[in-house]
């Protein structure tokens, strides 16, 4: 897998999740970009990152990315 | 069953024309997320729930201040969802010799936020038990030591239980079991945990969620009354016409105990209460041979209320088989080994529930537990009869066609009432019809045993049971009327209704005439009903006029002192 194509997935996780189709990410979007990315979604959002790629965050891991780029390389790291 | 992504968006969705309750969820953990999950699953199960959540961790905080957010909120329902986890940090900061009281200490403190909720709310209480964590400390040996944190976790659910019995708007909904069945891996994630407090994982909240609106559809009279089964290959292996007596698959022969596990389940469901009807595509003494003769059967034919047996469509037999009970589609289970049957009953029954049966009959029980369908929140004595009044309701059925005058029918049967107010024998059934009479119920006003008891000690309350028998059999106890004194010339009718089994042999005139005989004889000019439309009492709403009242603006009047009797062939015991 591509890290576009992680990105894409991921891109559309967010949109299923906060149940908004406006949502475009960049490596730069960080939680205070999108209103409905709060610590409560944060989870759910990482959950289902977790199902759809099957993969899985360690705690420290879930608490540590600043914005949606880092998330990415972290997901990529583990699929490629 | 929808996953948690799907009943977050349940949210945005048109609650209008669900039934709204009040429902607040206070925890001890973060309890957002099992708050939408339950909105969500409402609105699946047809209610509409107004949910207030407590902040983080302020269960006593709202519960022991009379002025809090949750006693303005007015909830009908409180969920209280005390955590394992926290209960383990409790118990943790405990000095080890305080260790054995931590079941006793956390009863105590249950008990005296039951009591503060109870006295500022007349509201239901949905508690979660505690699921289980071993933390090892003691290996096996836990069980054979009192001061560890199992023995006393386990010790306080089985307290649960008991004070669950004791105290009739206490329902607990069991959460330990569904970590059980899904298992603590799928239950419980670490890694959430430690970053959000959460202690229930997404995967799990639907269940959760269900399980919790499972009690409430039973406190609002939505339950399941009656199993439609099919017999071959699913009350026993093989198809009897073909495979013959000696080969149909029961007890030890091939996969046998599948079944025979499976029919003593269908047995306990019986003994509980539910009715069961036969559905099966065979000639009937053929169907009927196993019942009458195999030796490994666990159900027999005296426990089917209807037993259809033929080559007929099922979607018409069904249909029959309601119309014999009288009981809602939306109150029946068909069980049916066949995908093909299971479709075309579910395409041409919407409202029937219609299991995925599994393929392997291996797999039925594990299915169908899991499925829950059978919430109750009442028992009484008569659920142990209903089959038998079932029976005897199919029995009247055919002796009534061979009549070609409806009166003269009624008079060959002989009818006979007893009226009794209410008093401890008949309370549990008077409670349970108030739940379950959806039809022949002019004010669906739902009452716990509790309640009953309370109104049958009021002095400003008139009670009236209604038994009913006829040559066939007793039917029981199948009309209660609550009247409340409204004034010194006028009884007001807060309850009135019947049970379905008891139509159209002129019930109501024999209620009529003792309740107004009642009034007259003791000074009241006026009694005083009303009508509260739902989804289901349509059949009711000219009852009051039918009966000769008077509409005077919502309610109804009838004047007690020049009414006279009207006609009816029962007979006052």
């Amino acid at each position: 897998m591509e890290r576009n194509d992680v990105f894409k997935q991921v891109n559309e996780i967010f949109i299923d999740v906060l149940d908004n189709e406006s949502i475009v990410l960049s490596d730069q979007t960080t939680a205070a970009d999108i209103d409905e990315w709060d610590s409560l979604n944060h989870i759910h959002l990482v959950v289902t990152i977790e199902k759809k790629f099957k993969v899985h965050f360690s705690s420290k891991e879930i608490q540590s990315w600043d914005n949606v780029g880092e998330m990415v390389d972290s997901i990529y790291e583990k699929v490629k | 069953m929808k996953d948690f992504s799907q009943l977050k968006k349940n949210i945005n969705k048109d609650f209008s024309g669900l039934k709204a309750i009040n429902v607040a969820v206070l925890g001890d953990t973060s309890t957002q997320f099992l708050a939408q999950a339950i909105r969500g699953m409402g609105y699946e199960k047809g209610f509409n729930l107004h949910i207030w959540e407590a902040d983080f961790n302020q269960i006593e905080r709202q519960v022991f201040d009379a002025t809090s957010e949750l006693y303005k909120f007015k909830p009908e329902i409180v969920i209280l969802f005390q955590s394992s986890h926290k209960l383990l940090g409790k118990y943790n900061k405990l000095h080890p010799d305080l260790y054995g009281s931590l079941a006793s200490d956390e009863k105590k403190l249950l008990e005296s936020i039951y009591l503060t909720i109870s006295t500022n709310l007349s509201a239901k209480i949905i508690y979660y038990n505690y699921t289980e964590i071993n933390d090892a400390v003691f290996g096996n040996f836990s069980n054979k030591t009192e001061s560890s944190f199992i023995f006393q976790l386990r010790k306080l659910n089985y307290e649960l239980m008991l004070f669950a019995q004791e105290n009739h708007d206490f329902y607990l909904c069991d959460l330990s079991s569904i970590q059980n069945r899904v298992g603590k891996e799928t239950f419980f994630q670490p890694s959430v945990y430690i970053n959000s407090e959460m202690v229930l994982s997404i995967d799990v909240l639907p269940e959760i969620s269900s399980k919790t609106i499972d009690i409430i559809c039973a406190l609002n009279g939505k339950i399941k009354k009656c199993i439609v089964l099919d017999l071959d290959n699913t009350t026993w292996g093989g198809i009897i016409g073909d495979d013959g007596l000696e080969n149909i698959q029961l007890g030890s022969l091939g996969i046998g105990k599948a079944f025979s596990e499976f029919q003593y389940w269908i047995k306990k469901l019986k003994n509980r209460g539910i009715i069961i009807a036969v559905c099966s595509k065979n000639n009937e003494h053929v169907a009927k041979e196993p019942f009458e003769k195999h030796p490994d059967m666990v159900l027999q034919l005296n426990d089917i209320a209807v037993f259809i047996a033929n080559w007929g469509n099922k979607v018409d037999n069904i249909i029959q088989i309601q119309s014999i009970l009288n009981i809602g589609f939306d109150s029946m289970v068909f069980i049916d080994d066949n995908p093909f049957e299971r479709n075309i009953v579910r395409e041409n029954i919407p409202d029937i529930c219609v299991p995925e049966l599994p393929s392997d009959p291996a797999d039925y029980l594990e299915y169908l537990y899991a499925l829950n369908l059978f919430e109750t929140t009442t028992f009484s004595n008569e659920d142990f009869e209903r089959t038998k009044l079932y029976q005897n309701e199919a029995k009247r059925s055919i002796v009534q066609q061979e009549f070609s005058n409806e009166d003269d029918y009624l008079k060959s049967l002989d009818m006979k009432s007893t009226v009794e107010p209410f008093n401890k024998y008949n309370t549990p059934r008077v409670a349970q019809l108030s739940h379950r009479s959806n039809q022949y119920n002019l004010r669906t006003v739902r009452y716990s045993e509790a309640e009953i008891k309370m109104i049958a000690k009021s002095e400003n309350h008139f009670t009236f049971a209604f038994a009913l028998e006829d040559k066939f059999g007793d039917n029981g106890l199948i009309c209660a009327i609550i009247l409340q004194k409204e004034s010194s010339t006028t009884l007001f009718i807060d309850t009135w209704f019947m049970s379905c089994r008891v139509l159209k042999r002129g019930m109501e005139h024999f209620v009529l005439n003792t309740i107004t005989t009642f009034a007259r004889e003791n000074g009241y000019n006026f009694l005083k009903g009303e009508y509260i439309p739902t989804i289901k009492n349509d059949m009711v709403k000219n009852h009051y006029r039918d009966l000769g009242f008077d509409e005077s603006g919502e309610f109804w009047l009838l004047s007690t002192f020049d009414y006279e009797n009207r006609a009816c062939f029962i007979n006052k015991k």
